[in-house]
């Protein structure tokens, strides 16, 4: 691969909130455009990013982050976290590839070649307090870009905002996981879909269709056990534990379709337990959310449904009325 | 021969052996040593600590095998979408055996039960465990485990299907309800004191059977890290013991310690079960680095480099591994990411200390291949790329996209066979002649490494990137749309080949056991202590003692010119001809 060091760079992160109304453009998904484009509001953070790290960046027809097989996320946090992901591999390969080649070099340089004792020193403690303090020096900087990633993706409006502080709506969706499938709730438009497996090839599961460029809250609760709610192309996944209320925004960029899965073993038709979640314009999002309504598939409330859901008072009623409500949103 | 027990006096410098330094070799059975029974019946009362290693070894390996064989039904599954081979029941059931006897009943106790077992009392200069009875109820703990968790294959419902890590509510009554659960808990409650009490044995004898002149920092680093390994069993094991406990009363006697409905946390099961978890796996882990520890010196043919080092790094892992478990649990959104990130990322730290000591032992010296040799640089390889997605893995965000994706399933394979199979096979190519006097065939070990080696990374870097398109864990089958297809088939050839390489390993020791090859005491000119009896050892290892100098002092003794080049701060080492004067 053609590499090319860059020992100091500065990149931009994308603010989690959008702008209020903006037509917020889908980012480029490859190219520098990506890495400076930010929000007319929007929080900037810049990293004085490579002075730990000195990570030889792909350049050269690739990107500023090549993917390294994964999604360059759908939304803003996903691409936060696509970015982290990205420079980590990179240090990764860089290090490990030194490691691997010192290893490669001495096995092929000190192979046996006569019967000469070899010098028998066992120690040089300048280097050991090297190779000591240079690992320490590199997790701390990878540290630093976990902490300032952690914060993008894990911020949250608080509960029960309809508008965020920049004045843009909020659409809150409850995501209910049970064995064996979903159902998405929409509070504020008297909206809700659901789907269970079919056991088959033909099965997609329901699914979420949400706003492009707008935030959702995503609530999400487990009726049974824990189930896992992982869409790839978001690079991000929270399990749904019964007794706990997870909460966590989605700002999607891009309009699609994207696949997602139960990534916690939930018991015999885990394999099946699919989902979608389509992006759309919020003109098209409003449209079909009349037309939900009228199709009957409404907000269900004192789970009457098939996958009897939870009654829905309030964002963190807990799945169980017994259970103390507990609400995460991450981590504090 | 009637000296079965030797005074302890008599196991010391002073009495160091025959005329020329060099103690009387004796090449006897073993069971000529006894006074007791012999066969099946030796088998079945015996407290040596060489027998029951013998048992804990060749259980496991049982184990392992099977347990490999329900990888090849996985692996076949998922070569095809919508496979339909075995049943999504019989699949999960898969999986989760797959997992419980690789973790609880092959990689533990294929390293503290039975390698350490055999060479730890070796290492240390001891007659035997500190607490032989106790040695033999963990292995028949052990044993009865192990059965009892593969019975539940044969009970209505079958085994159990939540995964090894059996996360409540998914593993209570109402949604687990078959007996094949309560067998594997009741599996986990007698391997768990099997373990317990080896955990003890292991302390004490390390910390009280030592031979005279072996101090701490004498102790080879294979024992050392078997007995930090000790103290971590210590930890862990009583806290998964009462996870397990409340778990079955939870299931039969009505409490609802993991349930919602009567006021219970379920993700109480996490934190309780990966506080045993992660020390669980520095448990599988740091006995296979002190495997390779002692590997790599002897076919180096120098002194281990940063020996101190070494011991701080595996202390500094162990210490950091109690502070760990929540990374497993980031996904949850209940725990304090940042704090558990940096503990975890800090564990890199000891790793990488511990990967350049050996290259530094490498450094300088003259390598030799032999299959020990070969198995090691391969583990050094695995585990670099194992170690090196899991600094990836330490990072909260990072971990929200893999999590429960097949690039952790590939992470962990690689950390997991990088030790306990290459590094527990080199140990186990490296003692084999200690244990039964004769050599296993190097061609066929060679063959054994090399299909293990190109199918290990056939099979699990595909993994990796079909966990990054998006393959979670534990599903039976998949969509052709999803496009994972190609990269599984790839990974099933790979998991092929890596089977088919233990076919060379049981010819060997088929070969082994038909054509014998005598090994002699010493056949890798070994440095540690257990290099300095016969092969196999006498009933109680040692009828003499070499001074101990040094951590190698089989090496001191043989290669007498290059001592003083080693540890200058140490005593002085009697020269060879006053060694042997007394006798």
């Amino acid at each position: 691969m053609p590499t090319s060091v860059i020992a100091v760079k500065a990149f931009t992160t994308r603010s989690q909130r959008s702008a209020p109304g903006s037509d917020q453009q889908p980012t480029p998904a490859h190219g520098r455009t990506s890495r400076v484009e930010a929000t007319a509001r929007g929080r900037r953070v810049r990293w004085a990013a490579g002075l730990a790290l000195a990570a030889p960046l792909l350049l050269g027809g690739c990107s500023f982050f090549p993917t390294y097989g994964a999604s360059r996320g759908a939304t803003t946090q996903g691409q936060d976290t696509f970015k982290l992901y990205s420079g980590m591999m990179t240090t990764g390969i860089v290090v490990g590839g030194l490691v691997f080649l010192l290893i490669l070099y001495t096995v092929i340089r000190y192979r046996r070649r006569s019967d000469e004792m070899p010098s028998q020193f066992h120690e040089n403690i300048p280097i050991e307090v090297l190779y000591t303090a240079i690992p320490v020096l590199i997790v701390a900087g990878l540290f630093v870009f976990t902490v300032l990633t952690e914060n993008n993706v894990d911020a949250t409006q608080p509960v029960n905002a309809t508008v965020t502080s920049t004045g843009s709506p909020v659409v809150d969706i409850r995501v209910t996981a049970f064995q064996w499938g979903w159902r998405f709730d929409y509070p504020g438009l008297n909206v809700g879909v659901a789907g269970e497996t079919t056991n088959g090839p033909n099965n997609h599961g329901p699914q979420m269709v949400l706003p492009v460029g707008q935030t959702v809250q995503i609530t999400l609760v487990s009726n049974d056990v824990i189930h896992g709610f992982y869409v790839r192309d978001f690079d991000f996944q929270r399990m749904a534990l019964p007794g706990v209320t997870n909460i966590f925004d989605l700002n999607v960029v891009r309009a699609g379709t994207y696949p997602g899965q139960c990534s916690e073993i939930c018991g015999l038709y885990h394999s099946e337990m699919l989902f979608s979640v389509r992006s759309v314009s919020p003109a098209a999002f409003r449209l079909w959310a009349r037309a939900q309504v009228a199709a009957g598939h409404t907000l269900q409330l004192g789970g009457s449904s098939a996958s009897n859901n939870p009654p829905l008072e309030t964002h963190v009623t807990p799945s169980n009325a017994l259970a103390p409500p507990s609400t995460a949103k991450g981590t504090a | 021969m009637t000296t079965t027990i030797e005074p302890p006096d008599l196991i010391s410098p002073e009495q160091p052996g025959g005329p020329d330094g060099r103690p009387p070799v004796e090449h006897h059975d073993e069971h000529e040593h006894h006074e007791g029974p012999t066969g099946i019946l030796n088998w079945l009362t015996s407290t040596d600590h060489k027998v029951i290693g013998k048992s804990y070894m060749i259980t496991s390996l049982v184990l392992f095998f099977i347990a490999g064989v329900m990888a090849l039904v996985i692996r076949a599954q998922l070569a095809n979408p919508n496979s339909s081979l075995v049943s999504f029941q019989t699949y999960n059931e898969l999986f989760t055996m797959h997992g419980s006897l690789m973790l609880y009943l092959f990689a533990g106790p294929f390293a503290f039960g039975g390698l350490a077992n055999y060479i730890v009392p070796l290492q240390v200069g001891a007659p035997d465990m500190a607490f032989p009875r106790l040695n033999a109820l963990s292995y028949w703990l052990y044993l009865s485990g192990s059965l009892v968790m593969m019975s539940g294959f044969l009970v209505a419902g079958g085994a159990a299907s939540y995964g090894w890590t059996a996360y409540a509510p998914l593993s209570n009554s109402i949604n687990s309800p078959g007996a094949g659960a309560d067998l594997w808990l009741m599996s986990l409650g007698l391997t768990g004191f099997s373990a317990i009490f080896t955990g003890v044995n292991l302390c004490a004898t390390i910390f009280y059977l030592r031979a005279p002149g072996m101090t701490m920092f004498r102790v080879p680093i294979f024992s050392w890290n078997m007995l930090v390994t000790g103290i971590l069993i210590l930890i862990a094991f009583p806290v998964l013991f009462g996870a397990v406990v409340m778990l079955f009363c939870d299931r039969h006697f009505g409490t609802h310690i993991f349930t919602v409905q009567g006021g219970g946390v379920p993700v109480l099961w996490q934190h309780l079960f990966w506080f045993f978890g992660h020390p669980e796996v520095y448990i599988l882990a740091l006995p296979y680095f002190g495997i390779v520890t002692d590997i790599i010196p002897v076919f180096s043919r120098k002194p281990l480099f940063g020996y101190k080092g070494m011991v701080f790094a595996t202390m500094a892992i162990a210490a950091l591994s109690t502070g760990v478990w929540a990374h497993h649990m980031f996904t949850t959104g209940v725990v304090l990411l940042p704090f558990f990130s940096l503990l975890s990322y800090l564990i890199a730290v000891p790793t990488g200390i511990k990967f350049f000591n050996w290259i530094g032992t490498m450094w300088g010296g003259q390598l030799s291949f032999q299959t020990p040799m070969l198995f090691s640089v391969g583990f050094l390889f695995a585990f670099l790329m194992g170690g090196v997605t899991g600094v990836l893995l330490a990072s909260p965000p990072v971990d929200f996209m893999t999590h429960s994706t097949y690039f952790v399933v590939a992470h962990f394979h690689q950390v997991l066979i990088g030790t306990t199979v290459f590094a527990g096979f080199a140990g186990f190519y490296f003692w084999y002649p200690k244990m039964y006097g004769r050599m296993l065939n190097e061609k066929l070990g060679k063959l054994h490494f090399w299909f293990l080696f190109i199918g290990f990374w056939v099979t699990f870097m595909p993994q990796y990137l079909v966990g990054l398109y998006g393959m979670p864990r534990r599903i039976a089958s998949y969509s052709p749309d999803a496009g994972w297809t190609t990269l599984n088939v790839i990974s099933t050839i790979g998991a092929f080949v890596l089977g088919a390489s233990f076919l060379f390993f049981l010819v060997n020791l088929w070969v082994s056991w038909r054509t014998p090859v005598g090994a002699g005491d010493n056949p890798w000119d070994g440095q540690a202590l257990e290099w300095f009896t016969a092969s196999p050892p006498p009933h109680h290892n040692y009828t003499h003692l070499p001074p101990i100098r040094s951590e190698r002092p089989t090496w001191d003794y043989n290669h007498p010119e290059h001592r003083k080049h080693h540890h200058p701060g140490a005593q002085p080492l009697p020269d060879k001809e006053t060694v042997g004067a007394e006798s």
